[in-house]
């Protein structure tokens, strides 16, 4: 089989596989979460693409997060009143600028100031969020209104699904995209080693640059989406805590691998949730599904360092390679 | 002939070690140039400024009639300047083509947004990019081993591999860092075809090594440095009968027994 044909029938089982999932999954509240999941793989591919390939970590995803929520929250708001999409749009822009100005003078030096730099940022933005009067303060911005694609007004739990999975796959194809390309060959190279890449003329702090702005497009997007689905804003959602889960799932469903992104952001966000039920029937103290998360994640981290997606196909494909070589014998 | 790449009162200071005090010396166009001495002489530093990897503290570096001092080295690349590494640097968990293809870097135009969205013409582009890489591989005789990871390849081909990838980017003056260290006697003379028949094709070379043989036998034009001072510079011969140079590497050969 050649590549292309392993491709489309991946894409063809993935997209089968979440079309089939309404089918099955009646409760709102279980598709709601089967929601978060799109939404999350949108935050986590960007993050994906700048820990696995260009080396940096970002830890304030969570404010590009907000500015995208906020601006949808704000700009289709009854004093705005500007189509989704345009306010979605705002907040891409908003987002790009903002990570400019981080990224350009971070992303120029080696090391990890990017990392210190959104840090920081993520909460500025936080405390911008909480206090600042037209953002709704801590009580945050209600009522946003659902999102309309042509005809079709998204307001149910079935059709929310269907739309953020779409743009999910969307931004999961576009991804591909790039890191089979000559951008991502380039990425790759650069991950290996600056020195030499730059040798053969590709340009360093122009590509970390581009990949920090399009991870902070996904982010933005990612609000949006949020905003419209939720109808409500507010600071707690975008703060530390969030920014930290976004590098945990990127973590866990495995760096610089496309596929990795749906696999950590659907482990984390199905985990968390199944955690806090059990937490709440077994009672045995305060917290203790946050004890358990944590417990799991060190787990995952010892057994499967390369990623949940990268350990579980490697299995699968040694496994089958045991088994042509036990026929052969 | 003219100059190519022209080095003048050029200085390197780390943290007030000095490096590389006050170099000065061309390059000629089309002539295989090499830069010797004794270990910790500064040669690899020179080679590092000159490709843009290190800063230079005072001086001035020119190529092609171009002030390239301090340019950033992928700028240096595009103006045609390519080289290979003394611990080589491939990339490692790529395959050998897709190392040489990185060297067709600067030939293609797609960016993030026409990657993103797969527009037809970048299909084209791909297609053109990997022929070339093709021919660069043959180039070097590594035609056969396209697909093997180029961290698999023995190390005399990964060295092959490192000048197919340099001259893929189709540079003016190739710098060649240690091109033969490691190499067997058989390898070290396929290297001395290639070069020469990289040279026939244009290219200027430019090779710091310490192999003396391998110096004495292939370069019309040899500078010596030592302590980071150059001592002495000419043809094969003079720099050979030179008091200097021998004393340079006298002292080197007792230092070390």
């Amino acid at each position: 089989m050649d590549i292309r044909t392993k491709r489309f029938i991946g894409a063809f089982l993935f997209i089968t596989l979440i079309g089939c999932v309404p089918l099955f999954v009646k409760n709102g509240y279980h598709l709601g979460i089967l929601t978060m999941v799109a939404i999350n793989t949108i935050l986590v591919i960007g993050l994906n693409l700048l820990m696995g390939y260009a080396g940096q970590v970002s830890l304030g995803h969570a404010a590009f997060y907000g500015i995208g929520a906020y601006s949808t929250a704000v700009f289709t708001s009854s004093q705005f009143g500007w189509h989704p999409f345009v306010a979605a749009l705002a907040g891409i822009v908003i987002s790009i600028i903002v990570a400019a100005i981080i990224g350009i003078p971070c992303l120029r030096l080696r090391g990890h100031y990017l990392a210190l730099a959104t840090l920081g940022f993520g909460w500025i933005m936080y405390i911008v969020m909480k206090n600042w009067e037209p953002l709704g303060g801590t009580s945050g911005i209600e009522k946003i209104p659902f999102l309309v694609v042509g005809n079709i007004v998204i307001n149910d739990d079935q059709s929310r699904f269907y739309f953020t999975w779409a743009v999910a796959m969307i931004i999961l194809w576009i991804t591909w995209n790039i890191v089979h390309s000559r951008v991502g060959r380039a990425l790759r190279a650069l991950h290996t080693s600056e020195s030499a890449a730059s040798s053969l003329g590709v340009y360093i702090t122009g590509y970390k640059l581009q990949v920090f702005l399009l991870s902070a497009v996904f982010a933005s997007i990612a609000g949006s989406l949020y905003a419209h689905c939720i109808n409500f804003v507010s600071p707690n959602t975008f703060n530390f805590v969030t920014s930290v889960q976004i590098v945990v799932m990127t973590v866990i469903g495995g760096m610089a691998s496309v596929w990795g992104a749906p696999v950590g952001a659907g482990a984390i966000t199905i985990l968390v949730e199944v955690l806090r039920e059990v937490g709440d029937k077994v009672k045995i103290m305060k917290d203790s599904d946050v004890i358990m998360h944590g417990l799991i994640l060190v787990l995952a981290m010892i057994f499967m360092p390369s990623g949940v997606y990268c350990t579980i196909f490697d299995g699968i494909v040694r496994l089958f390679r045991r088994k042509k070589t036990g026929g052969a014998a | 002939m003219s100059a190519l790449l022209q080095v003048e009162g050029v200085s390197k200071i780390f943290d007030g070690l000095v490096a590389v005090n006050n170099a000065t010396f061309d390059v000629q166009e089309g002539t295989i140039t090499a830069l010797i001495g004794p270990n910790g002489a500064g040669k690899s530093t020179m080679l590092n400024m000159i490709s843009g990897a290190l800063p230079v503290s005072i001086g001035k570096i020119t190529f092609n009639k171009r002030k390239i001092t301090n340019k950033p080295p992928h700028k240096i690349a595009g103006y045609g300047v390519s080289r290979t590494f003394q611990n080589v640097e491939l990339f490692s968990n790529m395959s050998a083509l897709e190392n040489v293809m990185i060297g067709r870097h600067l030939r293609g135009r797609c960016g993030m947004l026409a990657a993103a969205t797969r527009l037809w013409h970048l299909r084209r582009e791909e297609l053109k990019i990997e022929a070339d890489a093709h021919e660069f591989l043959n180039r070097v005789g590594l035609g056969d081993m396209a697909d093997e990871p180029a961290g698999d390849l023995p190390f005399g081909k990964q060295r092959l591999l490192e000048i197919a990838r340099a001259i893929a980017v189709e540079p003016k003056l190739l710098l060649l860092d240690e091109a033969a260290s490691g190499l067997s006697t058989r390898e070290k003379k396929d290297l001395v075809k290639l070069i020469y028949s990289l040279r026939s094709d244009g290219i200027t070379i430019f090779m710091v090594d310490h192999d003396m043989d391998l110096v004495m036998d292939i370069s019309e034009h040899v500078i010596v440095l030592d302590h980071g001072e150059k001592i002495a510079e000419g043809t094969p011969q003079q720099v050979q009968k030179n008091d200097k140079v021998i004393a340079a590497y006298l002292g080197e050969e007792v230092e070390d027994a």
